[in-house]
């Protein structure tokens, strides 16, 4: 009896706000997605399906594509560049791996608005690219960097690697090395052992670091605002639109519950091979 | 092989800091582009302490971070304890749901959070986005002071009843002294977190209550100047500050352990 009556005092604070700040406004939302859009910005409590259907026109279609499609092309260089990073760190263990280490993680401390300006000095007309390149070739004209899906490319690849790197080295660090040199014991080349050794039992790592990369970036809205400059869209800058200048909630909110969609089929998938994966490890 | 692992290093460290490095070192730049170098000055430090705006927003991140940390740090110790000490039935669907709200992609919780204030007619001001720091806040400070409580002996709490102690004195004579890292640790980082989160709280405020992210997201888009070089400098300082304090922190959650027992 007790023992519950803690329980309760422990859990009462937490339940209350998940219920009323999480769960509520998430049926929130969703309310708002069935009813009409009003005349002057507000909205109508009329039921509708009209803003889902809205979702399916070409225009929406082709946002959702690219927002998908870059957070992938990001997840996979995430994980090109993480990996051998994160393996070197782990097998290798350098001499001050933890300051190495540490270095990673500073950048999930820092502001993240700060981070995205960094490239905009970086990669503007002129910003110190192009007058480094202006140094080294007079004759070239600035490139137009910033302002392009390269720049949102490159600012989410750097806001999120961080992300990438720490599961795997977490899952790295793990690994028992033995069962390589027994691989490389029964004849297997390093190459070999690497592909059907270490990549498989570090399979866990990949795909968390693979979730936490895309998610956030599928929906990311404030890398292609300030580095794509708001000439190419996404989900992310399409739904702050409907919410502070176009002033249509309802499909707003239509479009939220399909970026919620997105991210709820990933995070299937990602138990399902997480399951798949630990089911082949003996 | 390991060459090519070792370039791979020094590019991945290259990518990580030349930007942030860029930053700091612009913001002693004396000219009026952001990005022309053309010689030293701290004038753009002494700009800050006249900008009044800037300090309105400072205080209303500090008036939002402090109260949002207090409350997730109380919420999310409370939520570790009960997770890591009892059994009980809903527990592996509570630790799913808990970590929920920093799954989702920021922008979902930020207009999810919006429309309900809306429907209940919740002001938006500082208090609706203390609200919402604390939604992902909780989920954070619960997840490091769990860490602490798993590597946490047991036996002294066992001791302390042994001896006579109630559930509340061994409580605060024991469990909290123990846990006390963590929890600071918890504590430190939603307050990073909270002074540097953007998406959520540009939804979740009023006008007129600003902070000092979406200060600088309103210098970023209408106008940047050096400035902006010099805000970044001072808050890129902070977040080291804050760093190294967390780690001092964890770091004694070993050391004091072993020498307490």
């Amino acid at each position: 009896m007790r023992r519950n009556y803690h329980l309760f005092v422990l859990l009462f604070p937490v339940i209350f706000w998940l219920i009323c700040f999480f769960l509520l406004p998430l049926v929130s939302v969703l309310i708002y997605s069935f009813i009409e859009r009003g005349t002057y910005g507000g909205v109508r409590w009329v039921f509708t399906l009209e803003n889902y259907e809205r979702l399916f026109d070409g225009l929406y279609l082709g946002i959702l594509w690219r927002s998908v499609s870059t957070a992938l092309v990001c997840t996979a260089i995430c994980l090109f560049l993480g990996y051998p990073f994160a393996y070197y760190l782990a097998r290798y263990k350098p001499k001050h791996h933890n300051i190495l280490l540490l270095l990673v993680v500073v950048p999930f401390w820092t502001n993240f608005l700060i981070r995205t300006y960094a490239w905009i000095l970086i990669l503007r007309t002129e910003g110190i690219l192009n007058n480094l390149l202006g140094a080294v070739f007079p004759n070239w004209g600035p490139l137009e960097l910033l302002n392009t899906p390269l720049a949102v490319q490159i600012g989410l690849v750097y806001g999120y690697l961080p992300f990438m790197i720490l599961p795997l080295y977490a899952a790295l660090e793990q690994l028992d090395m033995s069962l390589l040199e027994a691989a490389q014991d029964l004849g297997a080349s390093r190459w070999r052992a690497f592909w059907h050794v270490t990549v498989p039992l570090s399979l866990p790592g990949i795909l968390a670091g693979s979730m936490l990369v895309f998610i956030p970036t599928v929906g990311a809205f404030l890398t292609p605002d300030l580095l794509g400059g708001g000439k190419v869209s996404y989900i992310g800058n399409v739904i702050e639109r409907q919410f502070k200048t176009a002033r249509d909630w309802p499909f707003g909110s239509a479009l939220s519950f399909m970026l919620m969609g997105i991210v709820l089929v990933g995070t299937v998938m990602y138990f399902r091979a997480l399951q798949q994966s630990e089911s082949e490890v003996p | 092989m390991k060459r090519v692992l070792e370039a791979n290093i020094g590019l991945v460290y290259l990518f990580l800091y030349v930007p942030i490095l860029a930053v700091v070192v612009f913001s002693f730049n004396s000219g009026e582009q952001i990005s022309v170098w053309e010689g030293f000055t701290f004038g753009w430090y002494a700009k800050l302490f006249e900008d009044a705006a800037l300090w309105r927003a400072c205080r209303n991140s500090l008036i939002v971070a402090g109260v949002a940390t207090i409350i997730a740090t109380v919420i999310g110790t409370t939520t570790a304890l009960a997770i890591e000490r009892y059994r009980f039935r809903f527990r592996t669907a509570l630790t799913r749901c808990l970590y929920l709200p920093i799954i989702i992609p920021d922008i979902v919780l930020a207009i999810a959070l919006l429309t309900f204030y809306v429907q209940t007619r919740i002001p938006v001001g500082l208090l609706s986005v203390i609200i919402a720091h604390c939604v992902f806040n909780i989920a954070y400070v619960t997840i490091v002071v769990r860490a602490r409580l798993q590597g946490y002996d047991n036996t002294l709490e066992e001791a302390a009843r042994d001896l006579g102690a109630n559930e509340w004195q061994t409580f605060w004579r024991i469990t909290f002294p123990l846990i006390a890292p963590g929890i600071i640790g918890g504590a430190l980082l939603a307050f990073t977190l909270s002074i540097d989160d953007f998406v959520i709280t540009f939804f979740t405020a009023g006008v007129g209550y600003t902070t000092l992210s979406v200060h600088i997201y309103s210098l970023l888009k209408f106008g940047i100047t050096p400035k902006i070089n010099a805000i970044s400098t001072m808050l890129l300082a902070n977040s080291i500050v804050f760093i190294l304090l967390f780690l001092r922190f964890q770091g004694r959650t070993t050391t004091s352990q072993k020498q307490e027992v």
